[in-house]
């Protein structure tokens, strides 16, 4: 296949039509860069989406009881629900095999916080232990609630990044003191970080106990966070945990007598699931941006068919000498085909190269909710390359029939 | 070298058929210098052509080489037009935008030589028409005698048993024209067969034998005194 002569030919054709060549090659790879793009920004929204779970533990189960929407079995609507120990308690008993972290949380939301003449509004979150592997939160410093001090009802927090930086710009925070609502004095022991960015880490986490006290909310509760254990198989997982939280509903359902299709009064969030249903949507994204990249791919391949048919058309007296002096055929198809490979190959890489080189310029600078540093990978690149030597010889393939199929005697009549 | 027997050969243009060779019988030995003479549309050209492999007959024996030429497919037809001969056509029919020498030599690439055999023999073959200096010229760089005398060389190149030539002077003036002749001469002195197409009876007097086609038939097949076109020169 590698031959100087057959290559010499292809640059002498190509020589000759430089301005036609250029003008096929340019849809080609803009067909390519297109579709460089276009997959940069589906793994770019892909990125985003993940960021955007990694929040939280994404086999996360989040369960809630507010105010019920619907009359059921006597109750009027617009019944207040509230959740107890007991709820939590009995909950962590029936789905222990299930559960891998579990927590409840009673938060209040407007919590004023002082450090000397510093303050600020956060919100108060009493949790257990296990609070730092649902949230995914990371500590940067000193140590997370530890289950002595809900034991012990300490007045102790874990101060969120963003508070920190609020209240302890230039001061370490671990050991000092801060006052809550003006009231209650509260030792810092920790500062954690999480992916969910200032928003999340602008929040004060203290032993449940404690939160229960100095709300005064006895053994109230707002809500119940569990990740449940993860199989090796992501769809077995789904189906799992989809089904505890359908269990789960249907406990709390019974337990407080709530209409079985009022999804207000009882809310029971699986991450999880969510989850699939995004990444679902994500693939169907990419199905999306393939098919039009595709498209536009296939509009420049038909420009070099059609190039490449006005070629052989042009070079049929050639090919007829040729032929006479005893090519064969199938040497005449590979002389076509190879130089219809090597415009698109040529073409389609100038447009990898380009669209590459946009997104690495451009996408470390885009940061948008969800779409985050949008790249193409290395697999992406290969399949794309071998997208481009596949339509290159589909472009060439009629033509190069068309040209094996001409008959010497015809292309030598004297015109 | 060449036996023919029987030849037909029709062509079908929408509704009317044109039999173009009715019947041809004619053989020619190894190291003859034929001309085939004849009016346009005489079919000399068809005659030509079938002998050329670009074409096949329609009913009739061929054997070239005592090889039977029949049934050919493309692929086939490509090798032994590669192996048995050489074509001169009369618009010389090179390669325009590549130089002399690789006009020699294409056939050798055909036949799978190597890149610097190929050049070797292209070489010899251009130095034996004279051009050995003008290998690197491409065609529209040089004269119509001596873009005929490339053709000459790459014909000869594959070292076919038989040179066909179109009307090789067609295309030439009159001195050219014998220049070439001589050099058709002096190739078939060192005893290739060359069959030679043509309507001008002073380019057929410098062949060893005349046929004479008319309306698809030879009417006459003689062997004549051979006039050296270097006298002419």
């Amino acid at each position: 296949m590698f031959n100087i002569e057959r290559w010499q030919e292809i640059f002498d054709t190509i020589n000759k039509n430089k301005l036609r060549t250029f003008l096929t090659s340019l849809s080609v790879a803009s067909g390519i860069l297109i579709l460089v793009i276009l997959l940069g920004f589906s793994s770019g929204i892909e990125n985003g989406v993940r960021t955007q779970f990694e929040q939280d533990a994404t086999n996360r189960i989040s369960v809630s009881a507010r105010v019920t929407t619907k009359g059921y079995k006597g109750l009027n609507p617009g019944r207040r629900l509230q959740m107890t120990n007991k709820d939590y308690e009995n909950l962590n008993e029936k789905y222990k095999e299930q559960i891998e972290y579990k927590t409840s949380l009673y938060r209040s939301w407007g919590g004023q916080v002082n450090y000397k003449e510093k303050q600020g509004s956060y919100r108060i979150e009493g949790v257990f232990a296990d609070q730092q592997w649902i949230e995914n939160a990371t500590l940067s410093q000193g140590r997370y609630i530890s289950q002595s001090d809900i034991e012990e009802s300490r007045k102790v927090g874990v101060i969120g990044y963003q508070m920190k930086e609020d209240l302890f710009p230039n001061t370490n925070p671990i050991g000092k003191t801060i006052l809550l609502n003006n009231n209650i004095n509260f030792i810092v022991v920790g500062v954690y970080t999480d992916p969910g960015g200032s928003r999340e880490e602008s929040r004060l986490f203290i032993p449940i106990t404690t939160a229960q006290k100095v709300f005064n909310a006895g053994e109230n509760i707002d809500r119940i966070a569990y990740t449940v254990k993860m199989s090796d198989n992501f769809d077995e997982a789904v189906a799992l945990s989809a089904a505890m939280s359908e269990s789960i509903d249907q406990d709390l359902r019974t337990k407080f007598s709530v209409a079985p299709d009022d999804r207000v009064a009882i809310r029971v969030d699986d991450t999880l699931e969510e989850a699939q249903k995004i990444y679902g949507l994500i693939d169907t994204i990419r199905a999306v941006f393939w098919f039009i990249g595709i498209g536009t791919i296939i509009a420049g391949v038909v420009g070099v068919g059609n190039i490449m048919l006005i070629v052989v058309k042009e070079r049929t007296k050639e090919i007829g000498i040729r032929k006479a002096l005893g090519a064969l055929p199938s040497e005449i198809i590979w002389m076509v085909l190879q130089e219809s490979i090597f415009i698109t190959a040529i073409a389609g890489f100038v447009g990898l190269f380009i669209g590459v080189g946009i997104l690495e310029l451009v996408g470390p600078s885009i940061e948008m909710d969800f779409i985050k540093n949008p790249t193409v990978d290395f697999t992406t690149s290969i399949t794309t390359v071998i997208i481009l030597v596949v339509s290159g010889a589909l472009a060439g393939f009629i033509p190069a029939r068309r040209a094996a199929n001409i008959k010497p005697i015809e292309a030598l009549r004297d015109e | 070298m060449i036996e023919i027997t029987d030849l037909h050969k029709s062509y079908i243009t929408g509704n009317t058929s044109l039999h173009v060779l009715k019947g041809i019988d004619f053989s020619v030995k190894e190291g003859e210098l034929v001309s085939i003479m004849g009016s346009s549309g005489s079919g000399k050209s068809t005659l030509l052509n079938i002998l050329g492999m670009l074409d096949e007959a329609d009913s009739g024996t061929y054997t070239l080489d005592n090889t039977p030429i029949k049934n050919l497919n493309e692929k086939i037809a490509a090798q032994y037009r590669n192996k048995f001969l050489g074509f001169i056509f009369q618009s010389f029919n090179l390669i325009s935008y590549k130089n002399a020498i690789d006009n020699v030599a294409l056939p050798l690439y055909y036949q799978k030589v190597g890149r610097k055999e190929r050049d070797e023999k292209a070489m010899h073959y251009l130095e034996k028409v004279g051009l050995a200096d003008w290998a690197d010229h491409l065609p529209n760089q040089l004269s119509g005698g001596q873009k005929q005398r490339v053709a000459i060389a790459r014909a000869l190149a594959s070292d076919p048993k038989v040179l066909l030539a179109d009307e090789p002077t067609g295309a030439l003036d009159t001195k050219t024209s014998y220049e070439v002749m001589d050099l058709i001469q002096g190739i078939n002195e060192e005893g290739r067969t060359i069959l030679v197409v043509t309507h001008e009876p002073d380019i057929a007097e410098m062949t060893k034998r005349i046929v004479n086609l008319k309306d698809g038939r030879i009417i006459d097949d003689r062997v004549v005194n051979q006039i050296k076109a270097k006298a002419h020169v």
